[in-house]
């Protein structure tokens, strides 16, 4: 071989080395992203790939026939695996219960490859050349490659492309590499040999290619899946995906990648959206929640010794039955759907709501998700406020979330302002959950309340975060939470979706 | 005409159709089965038996008039009526409607059909309501007094406290998402196909928004405006009228728009609205889509009024109010008018299909509200000049689905909304039935709708007419599995309806030429109404001729009253 084409082989030791190191990047970020804990992540792939990569070149030696032929095969597995290996793994960490040994496997089979590629490459090249000047060479460009992997990937290549498309792009990269590569080893093969290489190549830049296509559906489908805690809970329901992760405190539950509460301090949340409403109430005895199908406001609820019937709305059979599959929350929600005095009713509130003709309620909970889409958005508008209002009894109560009125006031006030224009009184009030911040509230009545509700003294069981006293703070807003003009939030303008969504953005 | 302007693939439209239909066709010769398996439905073609019974057995074939006999119902007897009202669509039904708050209740409507609602029925299953045709209406003006009147009654619309503006009743108003757009690969929130859109397609995109607002604000010398709801009180300036001259897509090409997303939005607002594209419809009734639904060019868009049933709620609404006095499965075969003037009382046959006969009646008045393709073959002693116009209105036909599904397809991108569309699809799109109630999930009902606006050579007509269900069933199917792969197992039931003769077609030269005017002149005392009068296709416009010819029929009896008197 003359020597352009060694110049341009070590031109190929650089684009190998880049993508080698590329993929074992991507899979210390992939894992750190879905798994969390990123120190621990990515020292165990690192340490894992370089394991991998010595297996590898200790494997090489087995190699003896056909080395330039092996090395392109070498090659293209690599390209078909790495290139693969981004959105492989973001599908399969929502599809399956073995998802850290598929991403160490993988780990473990992508640098076990490249681990092949360099000693094989110095092999083939050692007849041509001064051993030490292969060596230095071979080694230059393979650091060299790294050092450009390493700057490309957080500056250029995350940002602009993502994971699951840089993945691609270098697997692409990689089979067009080995293709290029059944050229300059041409003569160190046969004519057949070679060209079954070059078609395998196309194919896989092929697949990868479609890949590149796809890419955008992919994402979406696993960005939500991007916490950073360990799973230990997950489930698509017709209506949405419930994820649960867990870390030394205690668990978390997601839907559709938004916190709904966390076991260590949901209590706070759930004992200020229910007992000042049901302290308002003499006796309260038929309650209606709305939303809240993990049952820990009804576990409030049922601290209410007049309690007589519950009736719980909830869209998600999958939600509600969550306990039976998921023991931690049964234990939290002290299995307060499994009460005789409970009726669960799987059904979408505001269809539900219009249904309904019979005896009103003295209490309704609203414990939705928050308005981060138009089919949320349509249970916070004056239309369903204006339904639930027939279900009050006269002198009934509701107690509603708001989410924060801290980061999005416009939103909280809206909702407040939607109540009112819905015929209710409504009184704002707050309370601090760590997990979530401020977090803001309305009790609602169908007349004007004079002052605050004071905590019921009779209570099945005490109250880890109200008492007495605290009871009333809740009411006084500080001035950083007067309240915002807005639109009422209707039907047909759906402003709440809106503001919630340029609130929240901000924090992002 | 321009064809540089026309959006790519036009001209295949009507091949791809026929190759459609020809291919479910093969299939099932082949016994390749395409159709998803297990997949029912019906096929349904309304007025179409009666309707051709009546144009070929009726007048026409020389059934001599027996004068003696006219007054002579098959069994020999005559019932009398003071008014009879031909076709329960929506101008018959407003009609009636205004009859009675006019204090008249001595009336009949006479319906073709089973059911009431003409091109506005809808029809129901266990899950919903769903429309078989028209299917919203925008909110009027506060100007069209009779609609707004209409409308609060049916507590669609009300007044507010403060500055006394209309506005359309949450829940009746359409609740977003309102409409989202199919375009490379995933559904986005909108009509106009933003995401494709080069800087100079929204340039072109802002200038003709620019148009239509100096068209919005254009008053003539009198204070009219160019184009409002309804078409009779439009100005009648040159300046506009001459509009009406060409197509639209002349219009667009002299105005040198050539932007593809531009084309293809408003060809598709004039095939969802009238059924023709950009190179059939008048620049006219183009502008008219766009502009006279607002009053000032600064004014936000209006809400649209709509409900699962579409329509029929309006229908639902109006027939409830005198369901005794609606005749269904009786269509009129033959109205020998009386003079008008004299007493002289028209008389109507009406068939009656369950027992093979004929029944005759006795109107003072008759108000005629079916398509006036009709009367040629019903109308005795109308002057030739009325039947030549007449036979100059055109018809566009229309095929309408309902897709019951289990649940919600899957899609990516924008959610689900009223309205969904697919970009450069031959076809409109889907409406959801449970949209208007706020049902996110689970079982519901889409309406598909599709207008054949291609000229076609008599034979595809044909082929067109002898289509089955599993062909139109193949058709549907490959419109919307690449935007629903999984399609196939939310569906559990679908119908296909075709309406023949659906849509009065406003091509050039029709609306301001002498056709319609002349159409509208009452025949003796038998008077006119139908959206067709107007050469559009909508609800307000039939609303607005059924309250007119009833109030001539008011008109014309205080009239006769006075001159009574007078003697
Ligand atoms: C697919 C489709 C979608 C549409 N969507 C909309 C929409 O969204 N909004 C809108 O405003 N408009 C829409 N339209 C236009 C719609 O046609 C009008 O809104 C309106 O319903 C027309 O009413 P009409 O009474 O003038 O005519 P028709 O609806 O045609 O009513 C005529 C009636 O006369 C009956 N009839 C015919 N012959 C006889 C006879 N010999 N004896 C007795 N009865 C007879 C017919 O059966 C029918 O019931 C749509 C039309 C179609 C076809």
């Amino acid at each position: 071989m003359d020597r352009a084409p060694l110049f341009l082989l070590y031109l190929n030791v650089l684009i190998v080395a880049t993508c080698g190191l590329i993929y074992e990047l991507l899979a210390g970020t992939l894992a750190s992203y879905l798994l969390g804990d990123s120190v621990t992540q990515f020292s165990l792939v690192i340490g894992l790939y370089l394991s991998a990569m010595g297996v590898g070149a200790w494997l090489s030696k087995y190699i003896t026939r056909q080395l330039a032929a092996c090395f392109i095969e070498v090659e293209l597995a690599v390209a078909m695996v790495g290139g693969f290996s981004a959105p492989l793994l973001f599908v399969a960490f929502g599809a399956i219960d073995w998802f850290r040994p598929l991403l160490f496997g993988m780990v473990f089979v992508i640098g076990t490859l490249v681990g092949l590629e360099l000693p094989l490459l110095m092999r083939i090249l050692k007849e041509h050349v001064d051993f030490d000047d292969l060596v230095s060479r071979v080694l230059t460009f393979d650091y060299i490659g790294a050092l450009l992997a390493s700057l490309m990937f957080p500056i250029l290549l995350v940002p602009s492309l993502g994971l699951v498309r840089t993945s691609l792009v270098f697997g692409i990269l990689n089979a067009a590499v080995g293709i290029w590569g059944s050229f300059l080893l041409r003569p160190l093969m046969t004519a057949r040999r070679a060209g079954g290489l070059r078609g395998r190549g196309v194919l896989i830049i092929g697949l990868l290619t479609a890949g590149i296509v796809k890419a955008d559906t992919l994402t979406r489908y696993s960005e939500e899946q991007q916490l950073s805690a360990s799973i230990v809970y997950a489930e698509t329901s017709p209506y949405q995906r419930i994820l649960i992760t867990k870390n030394r405190t205690g668990f978390q539950l997601f839907l559709n990648g938004h916190l709904q509460f966390n076991s260590t301090d949901e209590y706070r949340y759930h004992e200020a959206l229910t007992h000042p409403p049901m302290s308002a109430v003499n006796t309260p005895k038929r309650i209606l929640v709305l939303g809240g199908g993990d049952g820990l406001a009804v576990r409030e609820v049922l601290k209410h010794p007049s309690v007589e019937q519950v009736s719980l709305v909830d869209l998600d059979p999958s939600m509600t039955t969550l306990a039976d599959r998921f023991p931690p929350l049964a234990d939290l929600s002290q299995q307060a759907l499994s009460d005789p005095r409970v009726k669960v009713i799987n059904s979408d509130a505001f269809v539900w709501a219009g249904q309904q003709t019979g005896e009103p309620f003295d209490v309704i909970l609203i414990d939705f998700p928050d308005p981060s889409s138009f089919s949320v958005g349509k249970l916070y508008t004056s239309y369903f406020y204006r339904r639930i209002h027939r279900l009050l009894a006269d002198d009934g109560r509701i107690g509603i979330q708001c989410t924060s009125p801290l980061v999005a006031p416009q939103s909280y006030w809206c909702i407040l302002n939607t109540m009112e224009d819905a015929g209710f009184h409504v009184q704002p009030y707050h309370a601090s959950v760590p997990t979530f911040g401020i977090w803001g509230f309305a009790l609602a009545s169908k007349f004007p309340l004079e002052s605050e509700p004071i905590l019921a003294e009779d209570l099945r069981q005490p109250l880890r975060f109200l008492n007495s006293r605290t009871m009333s703070t809740l009411f006084s807003m500080p001035n950083d939470l007067t309240r915002h003009d807005s639109e009422v939030n209707r039907l047909n303008n759906q402003a709440l979706v809106q503001y919630y969504e340029q609130e929240w953005r901000l924090l992002e | 005409m321009n064809h540089a302007g026309i959006p790519e693939g036009r001209f295949s439209r009507r091949d791809w159709l026929l190759t459609s239909l020809a291919a479910a066709t093969a299939s099932r010769f082949t016994g390749c089965q395409q159709v998803v398996a297990g997949l029912t439905g019906d096929l349904l073609k309304p007025g179409m038996t009666l309707g051709h019974q009546l144009r070929d057995h009726s007048l026409e074939a020389g059934e001599a008039i027996d004068a003696t006999n006219a007054n002579l119902d098959s069994d020999g007897s005559v019932r009398n009526v003071e008014v009879a009202i031909v076709g329960a669509g929506i101008a018959g039904l407003s009609a009636a409607w205004q009859l009675k708050r006019s204090g008249l209740s001595s009336f009949r409507i006479f319906e073709l059909e089973q059911v009431a609602g003409g091109t506005s029925r809808s029809g129901t299953c266990d899950v919903t309501e769903f429309p078989w045709g028209a299917h919203y209406v925008p909110l009027p003006d506060v100007s069209n007094t009779d609609l707004v009147t209409l409308f609060r009654e049916m507590l669609a619309v009300q007044v507010t406290e403060g500055d006394r503006t209309l506005i359309a009743v949450e829940g009746v108003s359409c609740r977003e998402p309102h409409e989202r757009l199919f375009v490379n690969g995933e559904w986005l929130d909108d009509l106009y196909p933003r995401s494709i859109a080069t800087e100079s397609d929204l340039k072109e995109w802002s200038r003709f928004r620019e148009i239509v607002s100096r068209w919005i604000d254009w008053r003539d010398a009198h204070g009219n405006r160019a184009f409002v709801i309804p078409v009779a009180h439009c100005s009648q300036d040159p300046d506009v009228l001459k509009l009406d001259q060409i197509t639209a897509a002349a219009w667009l090409s002299e105005q040198g728009f050539s932007s593809q997303p531009l084309l293809w939005l408003v060809d598709y607002c004039c095939r969802d609205d009238y059924g023709l594209t950009i190179e059939q419809t008048s620049a006219w009734a183009m502008m008219f889509y766009f502009a006279s639904r607002l009053k000032n060019s600064g004014d936000s868009e209006p809400a649209l009024l709509t409900w699962s049933a579409g329509n029929g709620a309006i229908v639902q609404h109006l027939s409830s109010q005198f369901s005794e006095k609606i005749e269904t499965s009786r269509p009129v075969i033959r109205i020998i008018p009386g003079d008008g003037r004299s007493d002289q009382q028209s008389v109507i046959h009406v068939w009656n299909p369950d027992s093979d006969s004929k029944e005759t009646w006795t109107a003072r008045h008759v108000i005629f509200a079916a398509p006036q393709f009709l009367t040629p073959h019903v109308l005795a002693d109308q002057p030739t000049e009325r039947i030549e116009s007449v036979r100059r209105f055109q018809y566009g036909a229309w095929v309408v689905a309902n897709l019951h599904l289990s649940k919600r397809p899957a899609s990516a991108g924008a959610p689900l909304s009223w309205d969904n569309v697919i970009y450069r699809s031959d076809y409109l799109g889907y409406i959801v039935a449970t949209h208007q109630v706020g049902s996110d999930f689970g079982p519901t009902v889409l309406t598909w709708y599709y207008p054949l606006c291609d000229p076609l050579p008599s034979e595809d007509r044909k082929r067109l007419l002898a289509a089955t269900w599993e062909q139109w069933a193949e058709v549907i199917l490959q419109d919307l599995r690449p935007v629903h792969p999984d399609l196939g197992e939310c569906l559990s039931k679908l119908d296909v309806l075709f309406w023949g003769h659906a849509m009065i077609q406003p091509r050039p030269g029709f609306i301001w030429g002498s056709d319609r005017p002349l159409a509208a002149e009452p025949v003796g005392n038998v008077h006119f109404a139908g959206t067709d009068l107007s050469g559009l296709a909508l609800m307000e416009e039939a609303f607005y001729h059924g309250v007119r010819a009833a109030n001539e029929v008011m008109a014309a009896r205080e009239n006769s009253a006075s001159a009574g008197a007078a003697k």
